[in-house]
Order: C-alpha cells, then sequence, then structure tokens
C-alpha cells in the first residue's frame, strides 16, 4: 500500500529539479532521482492499482497468446491487457526493455524477461518483488522458480522453461551396433569412431559452440555435469576448479580429435540444427524445438524417424541441461500494477500453461502439464524432457551477466578454438570473474 | 545542360581519320561498358537473386542452398501478409515516415545549402562544420535520451511523441540532413554563380532566379540526394523500434524484425527474405518511375 | 567582379540575416535531436553508476558518482570497462580506411560506366539501388546464410572457410557484405556529379587533343571531385560508426568488434558512463579524420566563406565554363 507513494514523490522530486536533474536521469540510477526509493524492491506492491495494461515480449505466431488476451479481456472490461510485441532477437528485446527503463516509461507494464535477466533487472530495481503468495509456485517446477528469484525474493514467475537434449541418430548407432545413446562425452566419442569406420562424410558430434549467448550454457552444463560450478550459491565464482577444467578439456579434446567437427565453432541452434536434419551429424545437442524439423516429411528433413532422445551427454556421471525459458516481471515504471499481478497469475494458471506446451511445443514451468495425456501426445520424449528440466541447472544469477556471459564465452570460445589451454582460460576467467562480482 | 548518358565523342564532327579512329574507339569503348555494366548487374544483384531465391523455399527448406528452389513455393510471402503482422499497413508507415523525410530534408537542405553556397556570412566553415559533426556520433548512444525526451521526461519538452510519426521523423530528418545539405552545397557550387546574375540582371529576384536557374540544373544532385535520403529513412530501424509499440503505427523494418517461428529459437529466414524482397521491389520502381518524372520535368523547364 | 566586391556588396544588401534565418531550422532541428543528447552523453562520460550491492536486499546502491576522466583512462588503457578498446579502435580503422577506399574506386568505376551507358540504363540504375535499399535487417541475415559454413559462398569457391570464426576472414566477409552495399552509394552520387558537368566541356578537351585518361584526371575527375569528395567524407563518418552489420554477422567475435560496438554493449551492460566515454572517444576520432580529410584533400568542398583565396582550379574551372555558356 505505502509503495505508489514514493514514486509519486519520486515524480515531483524529478520535475523540480528541472534540467540538471534531468539530465542525471539519463543513467539509471541519478543521485536525486532515485533517493525516494532506498526501500528497494522489498516493500509489496500495490494490488488495488487497477486498470488497463500492456504485456511486452516477443511474437506469437500460433495464436495462442492472441487467445489467452481475448480471454482475459473478456472477463477484465476494465482491465484490458494490449500486447506490444518486440523484436524476435533476445539482444533487442533486451536493450528495448533498458532503453524504456532508463526512460523511467510507463510504456511496458508486464514484461517478458529471458531467465537469465532476473538479478540485472532486480538489483536495479526496474522490475518490482512479487508477493510470492499469489503465484501458485508449488505448482511450478521448482528448477524454474529459481530462475526467477534474487535474494530470496520473487521478482519474476516462471511462463516457459526448457532444457536441451540429446538428439541421435539411431538407425546409425543400430547399424554400428548401440541400442542405447551415450550417456557420457566418453562413451559418444567411442561411438561417434565407430560409425565413422563405415561413415566417414558423417560428423560426430554438434552443439552451440559459436561466441554467444548458447556458448555459455555448453559451458555451464558441461562443467555442472562434471560435478562444478562456475559461480557457487552464494555467488563466488570458481571457475579454475578441476572439475572446470575437466569439462573444458573434454569439450577441446572433442575438438581436438575430431569428433566435433571445426565447423561447430560456428553453430548456434539453427545452423546446429540444420547440419544434423541433412544427416551431416550423428549427435546433436539441442532445445526441443528440432524436433518438428526432423520429423517433416516434405522431404526437407534427411532424418525423419531416425532420431532417438535422451539426456545430454556428461562429463562424469548424469548429463545436466541448461535452464532455458522466459519468465514474466512487472516493471516498476509501469502503473497498474495490481492488474499486472493478477495477469501474470492468469498466464501461470494450468489452463493456460497446457495449451500454451501444446500449441507452441515450447515446455512451460507448470509440473502438472508434464502429466497431462494430451501434451503427452504432442511430446513423444515429455519424460526425458521432465527429467532433463528437473535436473536443468541455471546460468550464473549475477548482476553483472553481461559481463559474465561474455567473460565465459571469450574463455570457453578461446579453448575450444585452440587458442589456449583450458587450465589457462578458466585460470583468467576466474580472475575477470572474481572482479566482477566483487566490484 | 541536360541528363542524358550519351556520350559525347558521339558528337564530334572531325575530319575522315579521326572519325574512323573515333569509330574504332567507340567500338571498343562500347566493348568496354558493356562488359562493365554486365559486372555491376552481377554485383548489384547477385546476392538480390540469392535473396529472392530463398524467399521462394518452402519455409522448411529455410537454410537449403540449391539453386533452384524446388519444390517452389510462396507460402513465405503470404505468411509475410498474415493478418497479425499488419505488414501493408506497416508498408504504408514506412512510406509516411521516408517520404515525410525526404520533403523536409530537401526543403530544409536546399534552404541551408542555398545559403551556404551562394550568401556570404561570417562563419560559415563553422556552420559546416557543425552540421557535419552531428553525423559523427553514434546513433546507438542518442537513443535513450530521445526516448526520454519523446516520451515527456524533460520539463522543457512539453509533448508525449510516442506512437507518433512525428517521433520516427524528426530524428530521421536529423540523421540525413547534414548529407543532404553538404551534397546540395556542393552541387549549388559547382553551378556557375554568373547564370543566376544574368537572370537577376533580367530583373528576378534573387531568390526567383535561384530557383528557377540553378535547381534545375541540379537536378541530378537533388534527385540523388532524395533518393539517397528516402533509403536511409526506409532503412531506420532502431529509433522507429524504440518510438513506436503500437502495432498500427509501427514501420516495416520494425514488422520484419518481429517476424518469429514457432520457437525462441527457429529463425524464420525464408519469411524474412521474402519481405527483404517485397520491400526492396516496390522502392525501386518508385524511384524509377519518379526518376522519369522529376528528372525529366526539371530538364525540360532549365535554361537549356 | 572580385570576390571581395561581391562580398561587400553581398553584406550590404543583408545576406547574413538571411542566410541566418534559412539556416535555422536546420540548426535548431540538429541541436534538438543530436546536440543536447551529445552534450549529455559528454557530461554522462564523467560519471559511473553506482555498482555497490546491498548484501541483505541485492539491490544495486543508486547514484552517480564523479570519476573524471577515470572512463576515458579506462579505454586508452584497455583496463576494467575499457578493455577491448584498442582492438575495436583498429578494427573500426581497418574497415574504414580498406572499405572505404574499395568503396570509393568501385563506385567511382561505376559511374563512369553507368554515364556512358546508352542501352539498359533504366535496368542499370535500378540495379545499382538494390543493394543499397534492402533494410540491414534483411541484408544481414541474408548475408549470415550466404557466409554460413555450408552456406553459397563456400559452395562458390569450393572449400570451407569458416567466416564466423575469429581471424582475417571474419574481417573480409565484414568488407565484402559492406563494400557491397556502400560502392553503389559512391557510384550514385559521383553519376549525379557527372551529370551535371557540362558536355562542352568534353568538347573543349577533345578538341585540345586530350586522350581518354588525360580527360578523366585533368577534367572529369577535378570537376566531379566536389561531389565525390562529400560522398566520400559521408562514407567515412557512416564506415566510422559501423554497428549493425558486424554485430548480426560476427556477434561476439573480436575480429568484428568495432567503437560502435563496445558503446552500444556498454550501454546494453547498462555501463552508461562508459558507453558514452567510447561514444565521445569515437566522435572525437572522426573530428579528427574528418578535419583532416577536408584540409588535406578536399578543402575546396567547403567553400570560400572565410574570405580566403579559392584555390586556382576550381576558379579556373568557372572561368571555363563561363566561357563556353551562352
Amino acid at each position: 500500500m505505502t509503495r505508489s507513494l514514493p514514486l509519486t514523490t519520486r515524480r515531483s522530486a524529478l520535475a523540480v529539479g528541472g534540467l540538471a536533474a534531468a539530465a542525471a536521469g539519463l543513467a539509471a540510477c541519478s543521485s536525486g532521482g532515485d533517493s525516494g526509493s532506498s526501500d528497494g524492491g522489498g516493500t509489496s506492491i500495490d494490488l488495488e492499482e487497477r486498470g488497463p495494461i500492456t504485456l511486452a515480449r516477443g511474437k506469437d505466431t500460433t495464436g495462442a497468446l492472441a487467445d489467452f488476451l481475448s480471454r482475459w479481456n473478456d472477463d477484465h472490461p476494465d482491465e484490458q491487457v494490449t500486447l506490444i510485441e518486440l523484436p524476435e532477437s533476445a539482444d533487442d528485446q533486451r536493450s528495448q526493455f533498458i532503453s524504456n527503463a532508463q526512460a523511467k516509461s510507463d510504456s511496458y507494464t508486464v514484461l517478458g524477461l529471458d531467465v537469465v535477466w532476473t538479478a540485472e533487472f532486480a538489483a536495479n530495481q526496474w522490475v518490482v518483488a512479487l508477493p510470492e503468495d499469489t503465484f501458485d509456485l508449488d505448482a511450478l517446477i521448482p528448477a524454474t522458480v529459481t530462475t526467477g528469484t534474487y535474494f530470496d525474493k520473487l521478482y519474476a514467475v516462471p511462463f516457459t522453461t526448457n532444457a536441451q537434449l540429446l538428439f541421435s541418430r539411431k538407425d546409425l548407432l543400430e547399424e554400428a551396433g548401440y541400442d542405447q545413446p551415450p550417456a557420457t562425452f566418453e562413451e559418444m566419442w567411442e561411438i561417434v569412431a565407430k560409425v565413422q569406420e563405415k561413415h566417414p562424410e558423417i560428423n560426430g558430434f554438434g552443439s552451440q559452440y559459436a561466441k554467444y549467448e548458447g556458448l555459455t550454457c555448453q559451458l555451464t552444463d558441461v562443467v555442472a555435469s562434471a560435478g562444478g560450478e562456475i559461480f557457487d550459491a552464494e555467488g563466488a565464482p570458481h571457475a579454475d576448479s578441476a572439475e572446470a577444467t575437466t569439462a573444458l578439456q573434454t569439450l577441446r579434446d572433442g575438438f581436438d580429435q575430431g569428433h566435433i567437427p571445426q565447423e561447430a565453432l560456428t553453430y548456434k541452434e539453427e545452423e546446429s540444427r540444420q547440419a544434423f536434419q541433412d544427416g551431416k551429424l550423428i549427435f546433436l545437442q539441442n532445445w526441443p524445438y528440432v524436433w518438428d524439423h526432423f520429423q517433416n516429411d516434405d522431404g526437407s528433413s534427411q532424418v525423419v524417424d531416425k532420431v532417438q532422445v535422451s539426456l545430454v551427454p556428461a562429463v562424469a556421471g548424469e548429463g545436466t541441461s541448461t535452464i532455458g525459458g522466459a519468465n514474466y516481471a512487472i516493471s516498476a515504471f509501469a502503473k497498474n500494477k495490481g492488474t499486472a499481478v493478477d495477469f501474470i497469475a492468469f498466464m501461470t494458471a494450468l489452463e493456460q500453461q497446457k495449451a500454451w506446451m501444446i500449441e507452441t511445443a515450447t515446455p512451460t514451468a507448470t509440473a502438472a502439464v508434464y502429466e497431462d495425456a494430451e501434451v503427452a501426445k504432442t511430446f513423444e520424449f515429455l519424460d526425458t524432457l521432465k527429467s532433463a528440466i528437473d535436473k536443468g541447472v541455471s546460468r550464473p544469477q549475477v548482476v553483472k551477466y553481461g559481463d559474465v556471459t561474455q567473460a565465459i564465452q571469450e574463455a570457453a570460445y578461446s579453448c575450444i578454438s585452440g587458442e589456449a589451454e583450458a587450465a589457462d582460460a578458466l585460470a583468467q576467467l576466474q580472475e575477470q570473474l572474481t572482479g566482477l562480482v566483487e566490484s | 545542360m541536360s541528363t542524358t548518358t550519351t556520350s559525347p565523342r558521339d558528337q564530334v564532327p572531325v575530319g575522315a581519320d579521326r572519325a574512323s579512329a573515333a569509330r574504332r574507339g567507340r567500338r571498343l569503348g562500347a566493348i568496354v561498358v558493356g562488359i562493365g555494366m554486365a559486372l555491376i548487374l552481377v554485383y548489384c544483384l547477385a546476392p538480390f537473386v540469392w535473396m529472392l531465391i530463398s524467399s521462394l523455399r518452402r519455409p522448411s527448406d529455410g537454410r537449403s542452398t540449391a539453386l533452384i528452389p524446388w519444390p517452389i513455393s510462396v507460402e513465405n510471402y503470404r505468411a509475410v501478409f498474415d493478418p497479425a503482422n499488419h505488414f501493408g499497413r506497416a508498408l504504408g508507415n514506412s512510406l509516411v515516415v521516408a517520404g515525410g523525410t525526404t520533403v523536409l530534408v530537401l526543403l530544409l537542405a536546399t534552404l541551408g545549402a542555398y545559403a551556404l553556397a551562394r550568401l556570404s556570412f561570417r562563419g560559415k566553415v563553422l556552420v559546416m562544420f557543425l552540421v557535419v559533426a552531428t553525423s559523427m556520433f553514434p546513433v546507438i548512444i542518442l537513443v535513450v535520451p530521445l526516448l526520454k525526451l519523446f516520451t515527456g521526461g524533460f520539463d522543457w519538452w512539453p509533448w508525449s511523441w510516442i506512437n507518433t510519426y512525428q517521433a520516427m521523423i524528426l530524428p530521421s530528418i536529423s540523421f540525413a540532413l547534414p548529407l543532404a545539405v553538404w551534397n546540395l552545397n556542393a552541387f549549388f557550387r559547382q553551378l556557375p554563380v554568373e547564370l543566376e546574375q544574368a537572370a537577376m540582371v533580367d530583373g528576378t529576384t534573387r531568390f526567383g532566379a535561384f530557383v528557377r536557374v540553378i535547381l534545375p540544373l541540379a537536378a541530378p544532385g537533388m534527385f540523388t540526394t532524395a533518393i539517397i535520403t528516402f533509403i536511409a529513412a526506409w532503412n531506420e530501424f532502431l529509433i522507429a523500434l524504440t518510438m513506436v509499440n503500437r502495432p498500427e503505427m509501427q514501420t516495416a523494418n520494425v514488422a520484419i524484425s518481429k517476424f518469429t517461428g514457432i520457437s525462441q529459437f527457429d529463425t524464420p529466414y525464408g519469411t524474412k527474405m521474402a519481405a527483404g524482397v517485397i520491400v526492396t521491389v516496390p522502392l525501386i520502381i518508385m524511384v524509377l518511375a519518379f526518376q522519369r518524372r522529376i528528372i525529366g520535368g526539371l530538364a525540360a523547364g532549365s535554361v537549356k | 567582379m572580385s570576390t571581395l566586391a561581391h562580398r561587400r556588396r553581398a553584406r550590404g544588401d543583408g545576406q547574413e540575416g538571411l542566410a541566418g534565418l534559412l539556416l535555422s531550422p536546420t540548426l535548431l532541428l540538429l541541436a534538438l535531436v543530436v546536440g543536447f543528447p551529445l552534450v549529455l552523453s559528454v557530461r554522462q562520460s564523467l560519471f559511473q553508476g553506482g555498482d555497490e550491492i546491498d548484501p541483505t536486499t541485492g539491490i544495486i546502491q543508486q547514484g552517480d558518482t564523479f570519476v573524471g576522466l577515470q572512463n576515458y583512462l579506462d579505454a586508452f588503457t584497455s583496463s576494467g570497462a575499457g578493455a577491448g578498446f584498442w582492438n575495436a579502435f583498429w578494427n573500426t580503422t581497418l574497415f574504414t580506411v580498406v572499405g572505404v577506399a574499395i568503396e570509393t574506386v568501385l563506385g567511382v568505376a561505376m559511374a563512369l560506366i553507368m554515364a556512358r551507358a546508352l542501352r539498359a540504363t533504366g535496368l542499370i540504375r535500378a540495379s545499382i539501388l538494390v543493394p543499397w535499399a534492402i533494410p540491414t535487417v534483411v541484408s544481414a541475415l541474408m548475408w549470415q546464410l550466404i557466409f554460413d559454413a555450408n552456406g553459397i559462398a563456400n559452395e562458390i569457391i569450393g572449400q570451407q572457410i569458416l567466416w564466423t570464426t575469429e581471424g582475417l576472414q571474419a574481417k573480409a566477409a565484414v568488407l565484402i557484405a559492406d563494400i557491397w552495399k556502400t560502392a553503389p552509394y559512391i557510384g550514385l552520387l559521383t553519376l549525379a556529379g557527372l551529370q551535371t558537368i557540362d558536355e562542352q566541356v568534353y568538347e573543349a578537351a577533345k578538341v585540345d587533343g586530350a586522350n581518354r585518361w588525360q580527360t578523366f584526371w585533368r577534367i572529369t575527375l577535378p570537376l566531379v571531385r566536389p561531389v565525390l569528395m562529400v560522398a566520400v567524407l559521408f562514407r567515412l563518418l557512416d564506415a566510422m560508426r559501423m554497428f549493425d552489420l558486424p554485430y548480426v554477422l560476427l556477434g561476439r567475435l573480436r575480429s568484428g568488434q568495432t567503437l560502435s560496438m563496445l558503446a552500444a554493449d556498454a550501454a546494453s551492460k547498462t555501463d552508461f558512463g562508459m558507453a558514452s566515454a567510447y561514444a565521445v572517444v569515437l566522435f572525437l576520432y572522426i573530428c579528427l579524420v574528418a578535419v583532416i580529410f577536408v584540409r588535406g584533400l578536399g578543402a575546396d568542398v567547403i567553400g570560400d566563406a572565410d574570405g580566403r583565396a579559392r584555390r586556382a582550379r576550381p576558379r579556373r574551372l568557372r572561368t571555363t565554363a563561363e566561357g563556353d555558356l551562352p
């Protein structure tokens, strides 16, 4: 209830300050402008604040979202939700969010945030802490709730989630005498060598090794399956641990020994998907969306009915995937946050979660949908997917995520491209990460 | 002054020896020009043709490298005009923004360039420099202050311009003006000042002389400046994306950036290529149509 | 009439006031849309945002601190948030120098050919607009497809070059895509310049027995020079601010990082002080290059405003033209 008051004072403070204060407001955190908000994200938001709101997120081509919105709008004539479509690229979405936060614009109410942005948006107070009781968090998969939490407070409610899987060429494996997809990299290299005896023209394993966000996912998951972690729960970096070194060395060996083709250094999701779909790879690690492309029988896929799905390969033990997906948060500068809270609850309710998963083939965050018979019909590998998400590991939840992910990509890339040795690259990474969390 | 592209050599009547030498030279010249033209065509069109080919594949063949899109499909074009994309409307908005920008830029730049080319005043070099200096700052850094300005974040700015044409047109004008001013200044200065003076002796005003004598002569320059301005405004993305969030106000480029596949990672290559063809071809047809009209018209009214 | 006398008379009939009137809309608009944000940025570049995190709430301590020239120092020593500055600086310089040089030669060649084309002029003019007219959001994706490891570029040259990995090939990919797009721009402007040249000048040269090469160097090039110089100058400014092409094509590869990308990157990490510092450094760098360019090569683009005598060449051209005109 107290939340709306400081907001108003803050606005008028800016108004009185005139040009000088306004100019300072170019930065996220102007000295005069934000002094009224030292209460931080701790206070609850005013649930009585109601009226029309907007939802800012990427486009949906399936029509599912339009359907949800029209249902909501029919039921809430005075609290209409308008969709603001953002560009397809996550980087562009992010820069739109940040620009609007910088300008303290109230254009966006509910924000569709990538799971890795939570810490930064929360720490900068661009999004508000949410009333946890309003949402049925217990119904959501715990690994997904973690992605929306920062310093024990909920800042974003999971809407979709995602985990990578290993796609294997069943036909080639059988021909080489294997009836199971590999669980570890070591097993996988063995199978690759065996298959390539007969098919030297087919490359071994591909995943996203270009220098971009996907590479951070790759390093995060191999380090996790080796038993290490890049950041511990307290936020201290351990990039140069023995486990991390083993993990990165595993990937480097894959490249050096030719089990991973050099061209994988250019792979993002779509490049690697295409290579596998054209029959040029035995193994592919990717998100579940590739399945429909592989099974497309219009002639565009060379691997129809030849694909088997399992957990991603592990360095040791069990394969662990990075968690992806999008969460919903509420802009600190928006009006009608009460309506926004209700709307997020509506979007994350079982009925919508189930419909979304069926329509868009994107995994959602509610645990119960994975038990649903209708959903099972659209996902042939639902159990594998569910267990991949359950075991999923978050990318570093740090405020300076942009710097952290770039440092990780730089280190991983320099090693797998043969520029630097794993231990050196990781020692340097550790140094950078330490600097980033300390400053 | 004429704007034809005929070689001056064709009109030189000289002695017989020279004439046959000229004929040989002409034939050789024609061959060189022919080869050059073929090279230009390949250079300019090859990547475009690849875009066209890619747009005619089925969506599921998005990343294929087959030279002939087979089975051929117009599915991507249909997808571009899916009602959810408001693409027709977006094309209209692009036309309004780019057209408005071009008209205003030409007007402002003609006035400014006239002053710079034909009037003498103190600080001309400084003005020229200030104008060009505004093209030296990375646009990406201007976005946040402009957004703040147009959302009414500064007290001295009374208007909220989010979701308006002017929020897109004004920055576009500013980005195109420096080139236009410098360019037109260069073209005006290339034309002899004595032409106007002759007209002024006949009792025409200074500005009348300029409009009737210099503008027609500078037509190729004006027209080229207009084309460049129009295309630059037509292609502007960042400002148009930031200042507008209602689908019915967005420009074609912004609409294209929002095309998506079913899932987050599913890039709709074919649809984007089709959209690229759709926004490029009419632009070029329009430019050609204008070229005939405007240049033809202006040249006809010129002194020569 | 001597320039001086002309000027004196001109001042008398209120040219200053008229000039002010004619130029003020342009200057006002530029001040609002570029000047004002630029001033804010310069100020911002002297500050650093707070990055102290409250240990209990995780909230960033708000408030900018004045740090003087620290951001600039970081950039020039490539330390801390400024890491990568010199790499980006040299990339920017490389893309600009190599790119603009090739574009200029190609563009002028295109213009000369187009000016002499007798047939298919419509087709060729339409096609030369194409690279320039395809929106970057689409053409960047198109080049991505072309330069894919299994893409058409590699199919044509018959070997697999990994264009989008670190190295010279990545720089080459950026240069190819950029030159392709912008050479026609120079071509277009130069063609317009050629069309403004009076044909009688050529005829006079012909009568004097000048050969083609002489005609090109002594007549065509000097006459088209003011326009060409403006085109090249603005290409320099644009090339030095290059951003979206390497960004879409190469992402975070160091090989493609430019100063504009560094500024954008810092801004996306909300390090607005650093972002502004990069932008200001780039601005000053561009200023320097522009001044050198205008002074050294294209002195006559600015004109005779400061009362200094015009360069000999343009004056001679003017009298030539005058003498030939009816």
